[in-house]
C-alpha cells in the first residue's frame, strides 16, 4: 500500500462505524459488511479525525505522530483504504 | 475480516483478554420453531413463556447501540414466528445495529423480500443443509429443501445480493459442497458453511453425522481453496492444524469476543454452549446485558490467560488452540484437552476411551416438541424422539 498519497484529504466512509478498543479501535462497514481492525490508538486517532484536516499528513501530524511512525500509520491508512473503510473527499 | 497494520500488537493476544462489547453477538429471539431440525442447537420447538417482551428486546437493543455493537446475529427458534420480529428488526435498524438473521425461510414473501433489499442494515441466512431435497429434508424436515429454495428464490428476484446460504456441514452433505456453492452463485447469494456441533440436539445425532476424519481432511483443502470466498464464522479454526491457517481470528471466541442471549434473556459464553457451566447472567437482571458481559465471573475467567492443558505441548498449538469449548464439554472431554475432531486424531483417542456408560452434559434449556409434526415423523430417520 506504498502509493497511499497523504497529502491527499481523506474521511471514514459513509456507512462506517468505529469502536475504540484498548488495542486500537475495530472499524465495521454496513456497505461490505467487513470488520477491520485498527492496532493502534494512534491510529484510531489519526482516523476518527481524517475529516477534520486537510490532508491524512496533518492528521496524522496532530495526532502526535512523526518518523518511522508515520510511515506505519501511512501503511495501515493505505490498507484502510484499499478495504473501503476510508475514502478521498473533495480537499 | 482483515487486519490493517500499524503495530507490533497480537490480535489474537488482544482478543483473548476481551473486549469492550462483543464482535459477533448472538440472540436467539424464541425457541419456537415450525420445524424440527436433527441437529438443532438450540433444542428448539416449543415457545418458552418466559421468552422477552416486545419492550424487553428493545432495551437490549438500546444497550447494544450503546456499547456499539455492529451487528447482532438473530436466531432461534424460528425468529420470524415472533409476532415483533419485524417491528424488531426496524427498532434495531433505527438504532444503528446491523441485523443478520437466519431462517429457514417459511416467511418469506415477495413483499418481505423486497422490503429487506432496500436496507443496508439487515442481511439474511437461510439454512440449508442438503444441495439436494433428499439429503436436506432428512435433517431439516420434509418440505424444508423447497421451502429454503423458494426464499432464496424470492429474495434473488428482488433483486437482493449476496445475502448467506449456511449450510451446517455434515457426513451427508460434505460431498455436496460444489453443489452448494453452485446454489449460491446461481442465486448471487454467498454460502457460509459451519461446523456441527454436538449441542442441543445436535448431541443425539453427532456420532452419526459428524463427517469422518477423511471428510475433514476433504473439507479443510476445500475451504482452504475458496479463501474468503466462503464464509465459515471461524467454524473451523481446529482443522487449521492440518497446516495453513484458514481465514479468520483462529480462536475460540467464548466470553471474549462472542456470546449468546438466549429467548429467555439468559447470557451464555457461545452460541453453542447452552449449558448451566457457561450461564454468565441474564439481561433482566440490575446491569443489564452490558453489566454482564464486562462484570461476569465467568465470562474474566474466560478472559484470563489460558494454559492449553494437554494441548499445550504439541507443536500445532499456535494453529488449533486446542479447538472448539462447547465440542468437548458435550462430547465428555476435558476442556484443557483436544478437541474431539482433532485434526491430529487425538481427540478420536479420547472419544473411544470414554466409559460406554457415560453420562454427557445435557444443555440447560430443551423446547423440543414432544410430539413433533407427523410429517417429519413420516420423513425422517434420525428423528429421535418416541411416539
Amino acid at each position: 500500500m506504498s502509493d497511499f498519497d497523504l497529502e491527499r484529504s481523506w474521511r471514514v466512509s459513509r456507512g462506517v462505524a468505529l469502536r475504540p478498543e484498548r488495542f486500537g479501535a475495530l472499524a465495521y462497514s454496513f456497505d461490505s459488511r467487513r470488520l477491520s481492525f485498527l492496532k493502534s490508538r494512534r491510529l484510531y486517532e489519526v482516523v476518527r479525525t481524517l475529516a477534520e484536516h486537510p490532508s491524512g499528513r496533518a492528521a496524522c501530524e496532530a495526532a502526535g505522530a512523526s518518523g518511522a511512525e508515520l510511515a506505519q500509520l501511512r501503511a495501515a491508512l493505505g490498507a484502510l483504504a484499499a478495504s473501503g473503510m476510508i475514502e478521498e473527499r473533495a480537499g | 475480516m482483515s487486519a490493517a497494520a500499524g503495530g507490533p500488537v497480537r490480535l489474537v493476544d488482544q482478543f483473548e483478554a476481551g473486549l469492550q462489547a462483543p464482535i459477533c453477538l448472538t440472540w436467539e429471539l424464541t425457541y419456537a420453531c415450525n420445524l424440527a431440525c436433527v441437529h438443532c442447537l438450540s433444542s428448539s420447538g416449543r415457545r418458552d413463556p418466559r421468552e422477552l417482551s416486545t419492550a424487553e428486546c428493545r432495551a437490549v437493543i438500546d444497550e447494544l447501540e450503546a456499547m456499539q455493537v455492529f451487528y447482532v446475529n438473530i436466531g432461534g427458534g424460528e425468529p420470524t414466528v415472533r409476532r415483533d420480529f419485524w417491528e424488531l428488526l426496524d427498532y434495531a435498524t433505527a438504532h444503528h445495529v446491523g441485523v443478520k438473521f437466519s431462517t429457514n425461510g417459511s416467511r418469506i414473501t415477495p413483499e418481505i423480500a423486497a422490503r429487506l433489499v432496500g436496507d443496508d442494515y439487515v442481511d439474511v441466512q437461510i439454512s440449508l443443509d442438503g444441495a439436494t431435497a433428499e439429503v436436506n429434508d432428512r435433517v431439516r424436515g420434509a418440505g424444508s429443501y423447497a421451502t429454503a429454495l423458494r426464499a432464496m428464490g424470492l429474495l434473488r428476484d428482488a433483486g437482493m445480493r449476496n445475502f448467506k446460504i449456511s449450510v451446517v456441514v455434515t457426513r451427508e452433505n460434505v460431498s455436496q459442497l460444489d453443489a452448494f456453492k453452485a446454489i449460491a452463485d446461481d442465486h448471487g447469494a454467498q454460502l457460509r458453511i459451519t461446523r456441527l456441533r454436538p449441542s442441543g440436539r445436535g448431541a443425539d445425532v453427532w456420532d452419526e453425522l459428524r463427517p469422518t476424519a477423511a471428510q475433514q481432511r476433504t473439507l479443510y483443502e476445500w475451504l482452504l481453496a475458496r479463501g474468503e470466498d466462503v464464509l465459515t464464522g471461524d467454524s473451523f479454526f481446529h482443522l487449521s492444524a492440518f497446516g495453513e491457517a484458514l481465514p479468520g481470528l483462529g480462536m475460540c471466541g467464548a466470553g471474549r469476543v462472542v456470546c449468546l442471549i438466549d429467548p429467555i434473556g439468559d447470557v451464555y459464553a457461545c452460541p453453542f454452549a447452552i449449558h448451566d457451566a457457561f450461564l454468565a447472567g441474564n439481561v433482566r437482571a440490575g446491569g443489564g446485558f452490558a453489566g454482564v458481559w464486562r462484570d461476569s465471573e465467568l465470562f474474566r475467567r474466560l478472559r484470563s490467560p489460558q494454559s492449553g492443558g494437554a494441548c499445550a505441548s504439541c507443536g500445532l498449538y499456535d494453529g488449533c488452540r486446542g479447538g472448539c469449548m462447547a465440542a468437548k464439554f458435550f462430547t465428555g472431554l476435558p476442556l484443557d484437552g483436544p478437541d474431539p475432531e482433532c485434526a491430529l486424531g487425538h481427540g478420536e483417542a479420547l472419544l473411544a476411551g470414554r466409559d460406554a456408560g457415560r453420562a454427557t452434559p445435557r444443555p440447560a434449556q430443551d423446547h423440543s416438541r414432544r410430539r413433533p409434526p407427523p410429517r417429519a415423523c413420516d420423513e425422517s430417520p434420525l428423528a429421535v424422539w418416541t411416539p
